[in-house]
């Protein structure tokens, strides 16, 4: 595929896009992650949630 | 019997929910960004005027409809807070604010790219790049603003009314190429009377938006989750605190 003379600036915009777009999803499951591990440190400590027998009758 | 938004304003609700959702919105967003990549790369033809660089369009334009749409979706999820003081309103708000501002930095570098090779140059101090950036700086306050208050019931509510205050920028993003005697070429997409670009190229562009549109959407979601497990593990660590400090001194007195 031939992408002309300005093919440099075409494959940056395509690289930073996709290094952002990457690089957010990452971040996002990383932090994800991080939440639920602290949670289940918490719940293993013994701290529960006052609602959490609610939430598992529903 | 409860409305669709009072259903969903039990966060364990919406955990439920998204976490059913969450892989089909983010399938369909694979599919459709690759089946849109394929369409720029191997369907779309060169522009008769900008040759292979209209390429660039396929992403910049997305991310430029995103970085506006998500601000207004920060703002109504503000006004949400502020009037209707719904319980994920300001989840949804604090989840989008750095997705918005990523997109919005991608419009502003893809665009860049865009004008060099077509306007000589990566940036001009035009009104429609101008006020985009002051966008993407209204993204930055937002993140700045409530990271910089302990309280986060305070942060949320001033970070609700800075965003509705800067929502007035949204028409002036949208008609500054009108407005003023802009470099930035005037909407051709959504505009009075209709598309002015061959379906050619508007297909795959429009694919693309609904491809970017789903992987916010996915990300917005994930970003929502990630943020309701925050205050839950913020909320168990505070109450086992208050709970520590109240058996100490109880055995102090006794």
């Amino acid at each position: 595929m031939d992408l002309g003379p300005h093919a440099a600036f075409i494959i940056a915009s395509y690289a930073i896009v996709t290094i952002v777009m990457v690089g957010l999803v990452a971040w996002l499951i990383l932090d994800g992650r991080r939440q639920q591990r602290i949670l289940d440190d918490l719940e293993a400590r013994g701290v529960h949630r006052r609602s959490r027998g609610a939430d598992v009758a529903r | 019997m409860k409305t669709t938004a009072q259903t969903l304003a039990n966060p364990t609700r919406f955990m439920s929910l998204s976490g059913n959702l969450l892989p089909w919105v983010s399938g369909a967003a694979i599919v459709v960004l690759a089946y849109g990549l394929y369409l720029a790369f191997f369907s779309a033809p060169p522009d008769y005027q900008q040759g292979q660089t209209v390429k660039i369009m396929f992403v910049h334009v997305p991310s430029a409809w995103l970085a506006m749409g998500v601000y207004l979706l920060v703002a109504i999820s503000s006004f949400g807070l502020l009037v209707f003081r719904h319980p994920l309103a300001d989840v949804s708000a604090k989840a989008a604010v750095p997705i918005g501002a990523a997109f919005t930095f991608l419009a502003l570098v893809t665009g860049a790219l865009w004008g060099r090779p077509m306007w000589g140059a990566y940036w001009v101090w035009d009104a429609r790049l101008t006020s985009v950036l002051i966008l993407f700086f209204l993204y930055l306050g937002l993140m700045a603003l409530r990271s910089s208050l302990d309280d986060e019931t305070l942060a949320a509510k001033l970070t609700a009314i800075l965003a509705l205050v800067g929502v007035v920028l949204l028409p002036v993003i949208k008609f500054s190429v009108d407005w003023w005697n802009t470099l930035h070429q005037p909407a051709s997409v959504l505009k009075i009377g209709g598309p002015a670009i061959h379906s050619s190229i508007l297909t795959p562009l429009l694919v693309m938006a609904v491809g970017f549109g789903l992987a916010f959407l996915a990300m917005h979601l994930m970003a929502m989750r990630n943020e309701i497990l925050r205050r839950r593990a913020r909320a168990l660590t505070l109450s086992h605190v208050s709970r520590a400090d109240a058996g100490t001194a109880a055995a102090a007195k006794g």
